[in-house]
């Protein structure tokens, strides 16, 4: 341990060394917490390129083949800069295979070029860039949907139940219960059979009525303990109605659970698509998905692998990203994830406070004998072991800056 | 602790009564049962529909069809199928093959997934928790389907061309395996740069070793373990399982565990040429189990002297870790048989199914029949459920190690393995076991993809099945044992959270 280390209050539970505790704090001195939560995320350099990914992926789908979606009588239809739309079928050329080539010519390939059809074509002709671009925008549209519609619902009960426990808690987590005790692949199922025909959209909202249950309760947790907290307290005195206290006090402190679990829920709910869409549970046949390319394709694994790599490589880069950008918000919104600071930097501060402590220990010196005389009497620290140190940390003020004892916390 | 539990099942059963009744009528009210017979030619149409209708009680709406369904539940008996079929002889047989199927693959990526999660944790922020971290996000991705093709044509197609005419590996793969194997240890090992140079050169060296010798004693044709792979798995597991829990200075645990594997290599030829052609049912081979266990407890305690329980729990595992590899090297003795039999024909990993259909054999025999058939959906869903485990043990062990308590054993002087092992492991088991209590209670539940897939008719397969044909009566039998499992060991898991944490009360 080292000089500063003595207990101070407040930081008896934290786990870290101070030296630890001055280099995160000096980071985020002066900064609001959204400030330090976004910097916080975008050190995160797996969260950022994953970022960077999905954002082209996105463009990249709903731009190459336009969007084509049509939500009980309202049509969203527009056209995309590809040469072909995912229903079009080409004559077939070079036996449907991929005219993509990234080997240039002097490593000795054919050069870059992509072709008519980087993809290559399936039996009938169509073209596979097309499908797999018409099959992303589906999974990602249902992606989002499901977030959405998870999200408030699971927020709004977890809240409620949360703030007004008793019988209301009671009765919406018995109702959690029961939805939670069906597994989500069945429920789907069930569902997706009933609703599937009726597009991407409805199957959508259909899965996102039953996957809010895991949100809902770690929204009821959290609640349950910031309604404990001062600020709600003085809300309540100030007047404020449960409605603002839930909405605008409670609520914007527990977004951290609320926006990782989010995320999350969304990896989940793409593969879930998939899943269920590969069972025949899922988007139905003339529409298509990346689970239905799969599942149309598997068997023609060896004649065709492109019909069989591309879906499989958006699924897995979809949930990738999502899973490391869910993965680079939860370490910037949990404080008691700390990432330690490398050996080199740690030692360099822990000289720095060394030094900055020698100064500082006379007079916390003098404060303990202030407050603790009746513990100890004698103007020293708590432990028994810590008088030499801090003698020899006030004998030698400004003295040994590269020197300074090094220990290990 | 008696009214937690009682209220806590009475609360259960109301939930599933209402999840059966929500369940039961979205499968009833999802078609119609009866539409294969409508569109049907047979002249006795007519009549046909309305058998079934008076066999299913199609006449009454689903909403009080339920409560036929109900009672008949309450009688233990979950009715019958479109086809006429007693649900009770297939929910029966599906428990067995999911059964078959699951166990192994969550125990092992139980115990690969504490393995990788703890390493990462003790090298927290290293090139090899990168690493980790990336594969099992990438492996959390993975859609489960989509393994499964890739895992066919590469694994089962590929390995058995491989086996087809003289399997020898080449050599870039060698080369590859070991550069793996040295990374792999060089960045779990700790030490300086020179420390992690020579274990790097020793795993490269062993790793070479291994495979340039199976290469030339033909063993993909011929493979076992012979009596010196099972001597340096038993003397391996002796020092390794010693070294992990109290440490080599301890002489005397050393020993008893020296014993043990020394116990497990002198039966070693006995059991292999002439006892186990005695064995011929799987419920020998269990009591065969539970005495190695009997005997190396007893060795532990003969030999352990005043710290008894340590070295028992060394003994044992080194017992079951001997046995284990002994078991293996017999099944290992009629692979050869067994892949150039007539159904088999030289290429044993199957694709699909869970047995191989007209084998007759010993039961060494149909175990590595069984192993066959299990190496796909086994490794598929190792790499899906692998990737949970390593995360929750990893964050678990990381929480633990910031704790006080922790500092205070390095603060009073304890060696990393006792702190690690004795301190942090334990406490980081805690809400593991949580996990698992609750994972072992969806295993039943099974795979529906994994098993949709591979083949195999287990619970998935009673569910999907019945919910294509619009019949409540399978789905709701598979639904009633997964959800009544769900709930009971979700109880389980409170309960032993309450259990191995003293600071949590049910109350």
């Amino acid at each position: 341990m080292t000089t500063t280390s003595t207990p101070q209050p407040g930081d008896a539970n934290s786990g870290v060394t101070d030296a630890e505790n001055s280099i995160e704090l000096k980071e985020v001195e002066g900064l609001s917490q959204g400030q330090i939560v976004r910097r916080r995320f975008f050190r995160h350099r797996g969260a950022v390129v994953s970022m960077v990914v999905l954002a082209i992926i996105v463009v990249l789908a709903f731009s190459a083949v336009g969007f084509d979606f049509a939500v009980f009588d309202l049509a969203i239809k527009t056209a995309g800069w590809w040469q072909w739309t995912w229903t079009s079928i080409p004559t077939p050329q070079n036996g449907g295979a991929p005219t993509l080539s990234l080997i240039p010519e002097f490593l000795g390939g054919d050069g870059i070029r992509f072709g008519d059809h980087p993809f290559g074509q399936d039996e009938i002709g169509r073209d596979t860039f097309a499908v797999v671009m018409r099959g992303t925008q589906q999974s990602i549209v249902i992606m989002i949907v499901v977030g959405l519609i998870a999200t408030a619902i699971g927020t709004v009960i977890g809240a409620i139940a949360g703030y007004y426990r008793g019988w209301v808690d009671s009765v919406l987590m018995r109702f959690t219960d029961i939805i939670i005790t069906i597994p989500l692949i069945v429920i789907g199922a069930v569902l997706g059979l009933a609703f599937g025909r009726l597009g991407a959209f409805v199957l959508a909202i259909i899965i996102g009525l039953f996957t809010w249950t895991g949100l809902a309760r770690l929204v009821r947790a959290e609640v349950l303990s910031l309604r404990e907290r001062e600020f709600v307290d003085a809300a309540r005195v100030a007047g404020a109605s449960d409605r603002r206290i839930i909405f605008k006090h409670i609520l914007p402190n527990a977004v951290g659970v609320i926006i990782v679990n989010t995320t999350l829920l969304m990896a989940a709910a793409i593969l879930l698509e998939t899943g269920l869409s590969f069972l025949g549970y899922g988007v139905q046949a003339p529409d298509t998905s990346l689970g239905v390319i799969i599942s149309q394709n598997q068997a023609a694994f060896a004649t065709r692998p492109w019909l069989f790599w591309w879906p499989g490589v958006f699924i897995i880069a979809i949930a990738l990203c999502i899973n490391f950008i869910g993965d680079g918000l939860r370490d910037a919104f949990d404080p008691r994830q700390k990432r330690l600071p490398n050996a080199r930097k740690l030692a360099k501060m822990r000289t720095e406070t060394l030094n900055r402590a020698s100064t500082v220990v006379p007079s916390r010196g003098a404060g303990m004998q202030a407050g603790g005389t009746a513990v100890g009497g004698a103007g020293r620290g708590f432990f028994a072991d810590a008088p030499d140190e801090s003698d020899r940390g006030s004998g030698s003020t400004g003295g040994d800056a590269d020197g300074g004892p090094s220990r290990n916390s | 602790m008696a009214t937690f539990v009682v209220r806590r099942l009475i609360a259960s059963i109301f939930v599933l009564l209402a999840a059966t009744f929500l369940m039961y009528n979205l499968v009833a009210f999802s078609g119609d049962p009866l539409e294969d017979l409508r569109t049907s030619n047979a002249p006795n149409k007519e009549q046909l529909i309305e058998s079934r209708t008076r066999l299913l009680n199609l006449d009454v709406a689903p909403p009080l069809r339920y409560f036929i369904w109900f009672f008949g539940v309450l009688r233990l008996d979950f009715g019958i199928s479109v086809q006429g079929r007693d649900v009770n002889a297939m929910l029966e047989q599906a428990i067995g093959s999911t059964l078959q199927l699951v166990t192994i693959a969550t125990v092992l990526a139980i115990i690969l997934g504490l393995i990788v999660g703890i390493t990462t944790a003790l090298r927290q922020y290293s090139g090899y928790d990168y690493t980790v971290t990336f594969i099992s996000f990438l492996f959390f991705s993975l859609p489960i389907f989509w393994v499964a093709v890739l895992l066919k044509q590469y694994i089962a197609i590929g390995f058995n061309d491989f086996l087809q005419d003289d399997p020898q590996l080449p050599v870039w793969l060698i080369a590859l395996l070991s550069a793996a194997s040295g990374l792999l240890w060089a960045s779990i090992i700790p030490g300086a740069l020179k420390r992690k140079i020579t274990t790097f050169v020793i795993a490269v060296g062993a790793t070479v070793s291994i495979l340039v010798i199976m290469n030339l004693v033909d063993w993909f044709t011929v493979p076992g373990l012979t009596i010196i792979g099972v001597s340096i798995a038993a003397i391996g597991a002796a020092v390794g399982f010693t070294l992990l829990i109290t440490g080599l200075q301890n002489r005397r645990a050393l020993r008893a565990a020296l014993v043990t594997a020394g116990i497990g290599l002198a039966v070693y030829f006995p059991f292999q040429y002439y006892v186990s052609f005695f064995i011929t049912e799987w419920w020998m081979l269990i009591l065969l189990g539970l005495a190695t266990v009997g005997v190396s407890l007893l060795v532990g305690r003969l030999m352990g002297g005043h710290d008894r329980g340590p070295i028992m729990r060394i003994t044992a595992f080194t017992g079951v870790v001997t046995a284990l590899a002994i078991l293996l090297d017999r099944f290992m003795i009629v692979w050869d048989d067994y892949a150039s039999s007539g159904r088999i024909r030289g290429r044993p990993i199957a694709t699909i199914g869970s047995s191989t259909p007209g084998l007759e054999g010993s039961l060494w025999v149909d175990g590595v029949d069984i192993y066959t058939h299990l190496l796909l959906p086994t490794i598929a869903l190792i790499l899906i459920s692998f990737a949970t485990y390593t995360r929750y043990s990893r964050a678990s062990l990381l929480e633990v190690m910031n704790q006080d308590y922790i500092r205070t054993a390095r603060a009073k002087g304890l060696n990393e393995r006792t702190v690690v092992v004795r301190h942090a492991f334990r406490n980081a088991l805690i809400p593991i076991a949580t996990i698992v209590a609750f994972d072992v209670g969806g295993i039943v539940g099974g795979a529906v993809i994994t098993e949709t897939v591979f083949g195999w008719t287990g619970m998935g397969q009673l569910f999907i099945n019945g919910l294509n044909q619009v019949d409540p009566n399978p789905v709701m039998a598979f639904f009633v044992v997964v959800g009544g499992l769900a709930i009971l060991f979700n109880l389980i898991a409170d309960l032993a959270y309450a259990a191995l944490d003293p600071r949590i009360r049910v109350s």
